[in-house]
């Protein structure tokens, strides 16, 4: 099929959120380059002028081959152009599973960049930074008042980060009591980070598996909780989005052989408000403030991955940690049972600020956030199991999961589905995760999402259900209606190019021109 | 809440379309006992307004007024409007990690620009998308020589910036590898002679900094030479990356970890950063990271998409290269733009306008009687000095005169209450300097 005949399948009666138009073509910044320009100029020098070649002697540089040379017109139009080819929340509803794709507030970048923060040195005196550490504090309070555990560290800068600081507290706080033990029990549903972590905090992983409701079976949790075992690392709710229903009591059999219960928060948008993992017997967690906190997810970070802990694990908190006394805040090192320091300095701060902003906009009603979150993901659940198959049914929390089992017959799959989602104007569900459901289609839609776009989304998907009936191909060949159609990933990895030179720049003129494209220029530095 | 896009009316009809008879229904798989039943204690709900008069108030509390001559890793640059403009644009801002390539070439294709700049600066072959900032990128390169040498001691200067090597320590400590570190000449530059041929053939790697914390730069040749003819790999650690728009590039190390921050990042009390790893393409499937990588459609268009994931935690889980999973794409897209507008003439000038202003306050500072600068090696933007007191008394008095002084190095290096490290970049006025040696001359003097 040709585009052309993919596109007379774009409708407005069937794809209602999104039609085509025109986006730019821009080739890459080298390939604009010509020597002479710039885009930045600097005040001039108000001390004596030195030639660096002749001050640094044998260290001198001159020149770095090929960097880019261009007027500050040229950088705007560049990377607005770029900007365009790029899916955001401020376009529409994300519905990856696990990731929590919310309304980042502006109000947040807004504060995030006021002088006297931004332009705040890590390393300057206390007495000078009273309203950083402020901030740090304040949000701690939050989030120790969220998860209802007994102190906090701020420092890691990632979920992962964050899981592997909870490990190495585990690890510190069990060697206190004399013996680390070795393993860290994992169900087969967790994400990807958990198990990676737990290597890194120097223990063996124990997959264990779920039972056919895609929970932890107690029985046979039982008898892997063992003198060996330092903790369970559970996500709840699940990947699944369903609540673990024996929580509590897991914890309890975990706490009668000496062992800890660490939760990775990253699904915590289901229960801010409405639980608190510290009263149903978590021991140490993290959170992710580009998830529930709303912080941007910017392509790709930054984040900040916060670990709340019960009293028993404070002593062992990174350094520095920041304490108050009668108002004043100041950042304390002398922490001798510190695991030590997980980040130069104090962490993401610029993300911590976010987030408190976050935080302080909704205040106690935050579990507003929470509810709306679990209705749109019910909503959007009762609208499809009809045509998707649900392989768990039980009740589902912020984020639904279903299996590609119904469209397989007709041989699409769930990345086919979730590219043809981009076609109707979506980003995709997350997909092929968790690995407890074959061809998984994880959408979770947050609270940012209003009953129109939910059911746009319904529609989408349900439209799409029936392509995958009538047109598998159109299916199976989407996305249709981007500016690249689906890369070739194998080639990329056999042979990557991680990087432009000027020979390859070349090459793509050459195939640029035989595409009747406008050839780049090729720099002549 | 203005956050939310839904009337009750709207809410009583989805609930009504999911057949539940209240939203309680909804949450009853978590036990009654563990629901709370009174709202949390937290301060707010905030308007807009009310949010950024908090912040306000907290910036009103920090340095504001004061002039800084902290470097040690964080730098004070100039950055243009321009940047901030692009990046808070929402498609960038707002966007997910861009594993659906085909809706996601902004990103893919400014990661692409990020991770060859950075190879340019470096003299590396390849650089990876980022990492979260300089001290983890260090450790994660230093995790990187473990795995290509399959050795499992690793060699780290003093003149590592001490905050990198205690994160460093803290992972290395579980994973069986063991840090040593070794000092400095009188130059300020590490002292690879205290290192024995022994220590090095059972070494994965050599760890320098440069321009290293006391802000000397390092000769890499001879080290590079020895640690090669050992078995063990080099790694640069560059926490200043301006000084590559005229300090010869680190070249001869195998890794190299860059803190990135310099390029338009703000300071913002130490986060979020951007660091960096650039090494040779023959060991690109032990970096870690993501990668973004040329691919073309089934047409031949050219594209960009992610690359060489079989390394990352998501597909491998406890075998992967490292944990690490988010990183910091929008700051990477921030310095891509500052170094874009910046180009090969505005980069050397900024470094050459560096070396002039420190060189300037270095000049200034000398004239006082009773300090001294104690390393004879070759710096860029920052130095030590030597005072006739200690430094924290020195401070305190700078203090009142709106000066954050020198960075007391006792903190870290103890016994050296009289040293300060001092940075002087492209912001700073020459009449900043002058008023700050004036001062330093009057408490000197008292």
């Amino acid at each position: 099929m040709n585009e052309n005949d993919a596109f007379t399948e774009m409708d407005p009666l069937t794809i209602k959120k999104a039609r085509r138009h025109i986006s730019q073509n821009e080739g890459l910044i080298f390939e604009k380059s010509l020597p002479g320009k710039r885009g930045m100029e600097l005040p001039p020098l108000d001390v004596p002028s030195i030639d660096p070649a002749k001050t640094l002697g044998e260290f001198a540089r001159h020149g770095i081959t090929d960097f880019p040379e261009v007027s500050e017109i040229e950088v705007i139009r560049h990377f607005t152009r770029l900007s365009t080819w790029n899916y955001a929340i401020d376009l529409g509803m994300y519905p990856l599973g696990s990731c929590t794709m919310k309304y980042n507030p502006r109000v947040n970048e807004f504060v995030a960049r006021l002088e006297g923060l931004a332009t705040e040195h890590p390393l300057q005196p206390d007495e000078v930074s009273q309203g950083c550490l402020r901030v740090i504090h304040d949000l701690q309070k939050c989030l120790l008042e969220i998860t209802g555990m007994d102190a906090a560290t701020l420092e890691p800068v990632a979920g992962a980060q964050g899981e592997l600081t909870g490990l190495l507290l585990i690890r510190s706080y069990l060697e206190s009591k004399g013996n680390p033990r070795e393993k860290v029990l994992i169900p087969d549903s967790a994400h990807g980070t958990n198990p990676a972590s737990v290597v890194i905090a120097g223990y063996e992983v124990q997959n264990i598996k779920s039972n056919e409701r895609g929970q932890i079976d107690i029985a046979h949790f039982r008898e892997f909780v063992t003198d060996e075992v330092a903790a369970l690392m559970i996500t709840n709710p699940s990947t699944l989005g369903v609540y673990e229903e024996n929580i509590a009591e897991i914890a309890e059999i975990l706490h009668a052989r000496g062992a800890l219960l660490y939760m990775d928060g990253a699904n915590m948008n289901a229960l801010a408000g409405v639980t608190r993992p510290g009263d149903f017997g978590v021991d140490v967690m993290h959170l992710n403030l580009h998830k529930t906190f709303s912080t941007p997810h910017g392509g790709g970070g930054p984040g900040a991955g916060p670990v709340t802990v019960k009293k028993i694990l404070e002593p062992f908190l990174p350094v520095p940690v920041v304490k108050e006394t009668n108002g004043r805040f100041a950042l304390d090192y002398d922490r001798p049972k510190s695991i030590g320091r997980v980040r130069a300095y104090c962490g993401n701060f610029g993300v911590l600020l976010r987030a408190l902003a976050y935080t302080l906009a909704y205040g106690p009603r935050i579990r507003q956030a929470t509810e709306d979150a679990v209705l749109n993901a019910n909503y959007i659940r009762k609208h499809l199991e009809d045509l998707y198959d649900l392989p768990y049914n039980l009740p589902s929390m912020h984020e639904v999961v279903f299996s590609d089992a119904r469209q397989r017959k007709h041989g699409v799959n769930t990345m086919d589905i979730a590219k043809r989602l981009i076609d109707y104007g979506f980003h995709p569900y997350t997909t092929a995760f968790p690995l407890i459901v074959p061809g998984a289609l994880m959408i979770e839609p947050t609270e940012s999402e209003s009953k129109e776009e939910c059911d746009l989304f319904i529609d989408a998907m349900r439209s799409i259900a029936a392509e995958a009936e009538t047109n598998p191909e159109i299916v199976k060949t989407a996305p249709h209606a981007t500016r690249v159609g689906r890369l070739d990933e194998v080639a990329a990895a056999r042979k990557p190019i991680l990087r432009w030179r000027p020979r390859q720049n070349q090459d793509a003129q050459k195939a640029a021109a035989s595409r009747g494209e406008q050839a780049p220029v090729v720099p002549t530095a | 809440m203005r956050y939310l896009p839904k009337s009750q009316s709207e809410r009583r009809q989805m609930l009504d379309a999911i057949g539940a008879k209240s939203i309680e229904t909804l949450f009853e798989t978590i036990p009654a006992k563990y629901r709370l039943r009174d709202p949390l204690k937290l301060p707010g709900p905030l308007s807009e307004m009310e949010i950024i008069d908090y912040f306000k108030a907290r910036a009103a509390e920090n340095s504001r007024g004061y002039t800084s001559f902290l470097g040690a890793g964080v730098y004070q640059h100039l950055k243009s409007v321009v940047t901030d403009a692009l990046v808070q644009r929402g498609e960038f801002l707002t966007s997910y990690t861009p594993y659906q390539a085909e809706i996601s070439q902004g990103t893919l294709q400014a990661i692409f620009e990020f991770q060859t700049l950075m190879s340019q600066l470096t003299g590396q072959e390849v650089a990876n998308a980022s990492m979260y900032d300089g001290s983890t990128a260090l450790t994660e390169a230093v995790l990187m020589a473990e795995r290509l040498t399959r050795r499992h001691r690793v060699l780290v200067a003093d003149t590592v910036h001490p905050e990198y090597r205690h994160v460093l320590a803290t992972y290395a400590k579980h994973l069986g590898i063991s840090v040593e570190e070794f000092g400095f000449t009188t130059t300020g530059q590490a002292d690879v002679s205290a290192i024995s041929d022994e220590t090095l053939a059972e070494s994965a790697a050599v760890v320098v900094q440069s321009p290293n914390f006391f802000g000397v730069l390092e000769k890499l040749a001879p080290i590079a030479e020895r640690a090669h003819a050992a078995g063990a790999l080099l790694i640069d650690c560059v926490t200043e990356p301006v000084s590559l728009g005229i300090v010869k590039p680190p070249e001869e190390a195998d890794i190299v970890a860059l803190e990135a921050q310099s390029f338009g990042v703000p300071p913002s009390y130490g986060g979020p950063f951007v660091g960096v790893i650039a090494t040779q393409e023959k060991f690109v499937r032990q970096m870690p990271g993501r990668l973004a990588g040329e691919a073309l459609d089934a047409e031949g268009r050219r594209g960009f998409c992610l690359t060489l994931a079989t390394r990352e935690q998501h597909i491998r889980r406890e075998k992967a290269t490292s944990n690490i999973c988010t990183n910091e794409a929008l700051y990477a897209l921030v310095v891509t733009i500052h170094l874009c507008l910046l180009g090969k003439e505005g980069l050397r000038e900024l470094a050459s306008q560096n070396l002039a202003k420190a060189r300037f306050a270095q000049d200034e500072l000398r004239k006082i009687p009773g300090v001294a600068l104690p390393f004879s090696g070759t710096t860029f933007n920052e130095f030590v000095a030597e005072f006739p007191r200690p430094v924290q008394e020195i401070n305190r008095k700078l203090l009142a005169e709106r000066i954050v002084g020198p960075l007391v190095l006792d903190k870290y290096y103890p016994q050296n209450e009289r040293r300060g490290l001092i940075c002087v970049t492209e912001t700073m006025p020459r009449s900043e300097i002058e008023r700050f040696a004036a001062a330093m001359r009057k408490i000197v003097a008292n």
